[in-house]
């Protein structure tokens, strides 16, 4: 399986990805923002981090770059498409991924390890989780708090484009577990093909029983399938 | 331009200073002139009245590859593998403007461990602020906490520990210290001494403005009421530039293109060229015209002193430009040679094709004034309080008051506004003696901590500088690190002040004493001298950053609970000592009498049997007993894990309120699993260390026997209410 990373100046968690790739034998491939053209590639990850330091608006300036328009030619084209934290950001930007996200609900940055539950499985992302399953993430952002028009959350919710809302530790999905305020408990969300998935944790940052865990590895996994 | 009294005064040099440099240049300096040696001269830069006192310090050992004098100190973590790390305080700018003062001073220690050739891995900070019923303590808590958050998560380097303290000595002159840690190959480190003539004097990063003018002159005076007129000598950060900086010169350091290579921090690119040509005996040539600059018409003056952020100094070896700025280049950056190393030993600058100014090298670094300041010994005080004349309090009452005070409750507000995770090493994150960073892809980690204990250090500065170094050395213990070496962030009141000036040439001596003793050497620091305001100065406030060794990440222990039915033992005895304490401060407003007193060998034999133990794999946790004692190390395990502990009450000492929150030293609380107490209780007898099984893992309750039984979860509501309520 091929994968890319594209590279923003300010990416910081392009390294995080690359190695969580590598562990499971992706032919990975970083590809630098003003590249014109994409390697051959099976999986486009969009990395988290600050790209062109967050000026403007998060993912705003990185949406307009060169390698974008290559991104959204081939995302259309079916590729699969992760966009993590910034990437989910930029993913909006670009309107592959409808809807915003807007500061967190304390006006603060906020890094801590969260659980999300897994509402879809049936998609290339998620089908080594079991539905309903419970998983523990990082999250580390200014602006994770998902927002977007009654119809398109509507039809989210009818299409089951929402593979994972933040809930308790015992998958309670409530107010009082939603650490940015997103709609509905919103961590990630698809496009209508399921091709690609913009979500705020970090799964790059759970590959590893000694660091923090391990949940995120069968994201990567289920890519393999 | 005259040079008139005045001048030289508001460039905050004395007048005698004044005819020196008169002396030295056998000619009055132009402004200009007059402008590089204020920045020079000042106490942050030339550690004026620190360096006699500095020189005694432990700075060699076996791990030590570069010890203080380089941008940061480094240690030799075995295999290929070296560890650069520093502290450094940016309190003045903080206090004028929280936000962009701790944001830079996070940049800054930052570039002075990128720039020594390592790719930093862990952010620290130790942070003090004035009483909480302060009135401008909200807003600079406010401020600097995200301000600091605002650096390290945008650049991606996790922010790993810490330390968050309240105390009205601070009302007016907060600190902020923030320390960097990085790792580079040992055989791939860079230093700042120039070498070789005619060598490219090339300038990268950000461009020269008009912030930070005279910043650290600032920094080396005290505030008065017209310190918000400082404002614009405060340095404004811009960390997506320092990512791109970062990259950049991580990239040009592959191969062997620099020769030296230097950030400019205080006093900007003046102290850059002058370190470098003074470390490598040269002269240093620079065109001021070659400059970047942000705005149009800026004076030699102005590009000499401006410490805009984000620039470095490079020396590059020859027919390595073209490469070099292509590099520059791909990261969007400024890449200029903007002089050249010369054999004059002069600074020598030009403008317009016109020489402006020239001074020697050693006038500006080695022959800086050097003062051995009066100082006077702090006497051991006295106790004299009979705790049995005290009012009467119950033990649950006082426990709940000190979980609930600002300095005790859960930090996590603070700490949730940093990325801990980023760059996916970070194995323990802060709220545990100390955080775990594992090396990138290897087996190994290393320990990181900062601590401080400035009451102490107040009561008497000779102990307190040795309890600093003890507590740093059991935090790294308390995780199964061996600990490597310090660096240290010297945090003082006004120099020219006798008392002051004890204070620190004791807590130096109480450091010294104690890192001699536990092998644990000074590879950095740095002095912050002249922290308070209108002649009141700070409580002395030494902070130690502490880093330690794991050889097997797996083997890394934490302070969480693990298991009912666990049993816990007190390893050092528990005399009772109360003076300094939490308690009588949070529960009596009592702060006086000697702080506990510090017993270097057993300090060191209770360290080192407890961390055999821990490498043996016979314990399953370990805690230090520090501040507030053992019941509050005890309830810190229950919160963390959830678990409870059904506590045995002593059956010998008198007083419990002495036994619980006694802050006698050399002291760990460790988690045995009952198959091996006896082996555990044999080795410690055997090392003649006292032992007691003081407690027992249960399941939801904190429970002194006959005395206090309370859910955990209740403790954890107490323990985290101040933040958001505050």
């Amino acid at each position: 399986m091929n994968s890319s990373i594209i590279v923003f100046p300010g990416s910081n968690c392009d390294r995080d990805i690359a190695i969580a790739l590598e562990k499971l034998h992706f032919k990975n491939k970083m590809v630098w923002h003003k590249d014109t053209s994409l390697p051959k590639s099976d999986l486009i990850v969009i990395p988290g981090g600050f790209s062109y330091g967050d000026y403007l608006r998060s993912g705003a300036v990185a949406a307009k770059s060169n390698i974008l328009n290559e991104v959204i030619k081939t995302a259309n084209d079916g590729c699969l498409v992760l966009g993590i934290c910034n990437g989910f950001q930029i993913l909006t930007e670009t309107g592959l991924l409808k809807g915003v996200l807007l500061r967190n609900k304390n006006l603060k940055f906020l890094g801590k390890d969260v659980y999300v539950k897994t509402i879809n499985t049936d998609n290339k992302f998620c089908n080594k989780y079991k539905k309903d399953q419970v998983l523990k993430f990082n999250i580390a952002h200014n602006e994770g708090n998902y927002f977007t028009s009654s119809d398109h959350l509507e039809k989210l919710e009818d299409k089951n484009l929402i593979p994972f809302k933040y809930c308790d530790d015992k998958g309670n999905i409530n107010t009082e577990n939603n650490p940015n305020g997103s709609l509905n408990n919103i961590a990630g969300i698809f496009n209508d093909k399921k091709n690609i998935l913009g979500m705020m944790p970090h799964p790059e940052r759970m590959i590893d029983q000694v660091i923090s865990g391990d949940d995120g590895l069968n994201l990567f996994a289920s890519l393999l399938d | 331009m005259k040079i008139t009294n005045s001048i030289v005064e508001k460039h905050g040099l004395k007048l005698d200073e004044y005819s020196k440099i008169k002396e030295l240049l056998k000619r009055e300096p132009n402004l200009l002139e007059l402008g590089i040696f204020s920045a020079m001269w000042n106490e942050h830069c030339s550690y004026k009245s620190s360096r006699i006192h500095l020189k005694n310090l432990p700075t060699k050992g076996k791990h030590v590859i570069q010890g203080p004098g380089e941008n940061a100190g480094v240690i030799d973590i075995g295999d290929d593998d070296a560890i650069i790390f520093k502290i450094e305080s940016h309190n003045h700018p903080s206090y004028i403007e929280p936000y962009q003062g701790a944001s830079t001073g996070v940049g800054g220690i930052l570039r002075d461990v990128f720039t020594m050739g390592a790719r930093p891995i862990a952010l620290l900070n130790s942070i003090h602020f004035g009483s909480p019923d302060h009135l401008k303590t909200k807003s600079l808590l406010n401020g600097v906490v995200s301000g600091i958050g605002g650096y390290g998560n945008c650049i991606g380097i996790p922010t790993v520990a810490g330390e968050t303290k309240f105390d009205s000595t601070y009302n007016e002159n907060i600190l902020v210290n923030a320390m960097a840690v990085g790792h580079a190959k040992k055989d791939k480190i860079f230093y700042s001494k120039a070498k070789g003539i005619n060598k490219s004097v090339v300038y990268v990063g950000s461009k020269t403005g008009r912030d930070g003018i005279h910043g650290a002159s600032m920094a080396s005076a005290e505030f008065d009421e017209n310190s918000e007129d400082k404002k614009p000598t405060v340095q404004v950060g811009d960390p997506f530039t320092e990512k791109l900086l970062m990259e950049a010169c991580l990239e040009l350091m592959k191969d062997k293109s620099i020769i030296s290579i230097q950030d400019m921090g205080a006093a900007g690119l003046t102290s850059s060229s002058v370190e470098m040509a003074s470390k490598g005996d040269l002269g240093i040539e620079l065109n001021l015209n070659k400059v970047p600059c942000r705005e149009e018409g800026m004076t030699p003056y102005e590009m000499m002193l401006s410490e805009s952020q984000e620039r470095m100094l490079i020396i590059l070896e020859d027919n390595k430009e073209k490469e070099a700025k292509k590099i520059f280049e791909k990261w969007d950056l400024d890449f200029v040679v903007i002089g050249k190393t010369t054999n004059t030993n002069n600074l020598t600058l030009k403008f317009n094709a016109e020489v402006v100014g020239e001074i020697s090298i050693d006038a500006l670094a080695s022959k800086a004034p050097l003062y051995d300041r009066k100082w006077i010994k702090t006497k051991l005080p006295s106790k004299k309080i009979n705790i049995k004349d005290l009012k009467k309090i119950k033990l649950e009452e006082a426990l709940i008051k000190i979980l609930s005070s600002p300095n005790e409750s859960n930090k996590s507000w603070v700490t949730e506004q940093f990325d801990q995770m980023v760059m996916a090493d970070t194995v323990q994150k802060s709220g545990s003696d100390a955080a775990v960073i594992r090396i990138h892809k290897k087996e190994k980690a290393i320990a990181v901590t900062v601590d401080s204990s400035a009451n102490y250090c107040k009561a008497h500065p000779l102990t307190g500088g040795q309890q600093i170094v003890c507590e740093s050395w059991r935090n790294l213990i308390s995780v199964g690190a061996k600990p490597i070496a310090i660096t240290n962030c010297l945090n003082f009141g006004n120099p020219e002040n006798s008392n002051v000036m004890g204070e620190f040439a004791e807590c130096l001596q109480g450091i010294k004493e104690a890192c001699e003793f536990l092998d644990y050497p000074v590879v950095s620091g740095n002095v912050s001298f002249y922290n308070g305001t209108n002649k009141k100065n700070i409580d002395p406030t030494p902070v130690i950053g502490g880093v330690g060794l794991i050889l097997e990440t797996k083997n890394k222990i934490n302070h969480l609970l693990k298991k009912e039915k666990n049993v816990i033992l007190q390893v050092g005895k528990t005399f009772g000592h109360l003076y300094q304490s939490l308690f009588f401060k949070d529960i009596y407003s009592i702060i006086e009498g000697p702080p506990p007193e510090i017993n270097l060998s057993n300090e060191k034999n209770n360290g080192e049997t407890v961390l055999k133990l821990i490498n043996s794999k016979l314990i399953t946790s370990a805690h230090d007993i520090s501040s507030g004692g053992l019941i509050l190390a005890l309830a810190e395990m229950c919160l963390s894990s959830g678990l409870g502990l059904k506590i045995e009450k002593p059956s010998k000492l008198s007083n419990l309120m002495e036994y619980y929150f006694g802050e006698d030293q050399g002291r760990y609380l460790i988690e045995v699993e009952p198959v091996n107490l006896q082996s555990v209780t044999k080795n410690l007898n055997e090392n003649n260390i006292f032992n007691e099984k003081i407690a027992t893992v249960q399941k939801d309750n904190f429970e002194v026997l006959g005395e206090l039984k309370i859910n955990i979860n209740e403790l954890y509501k107490v323990n985290n209410k101040w933040y958001n309520n505050y």
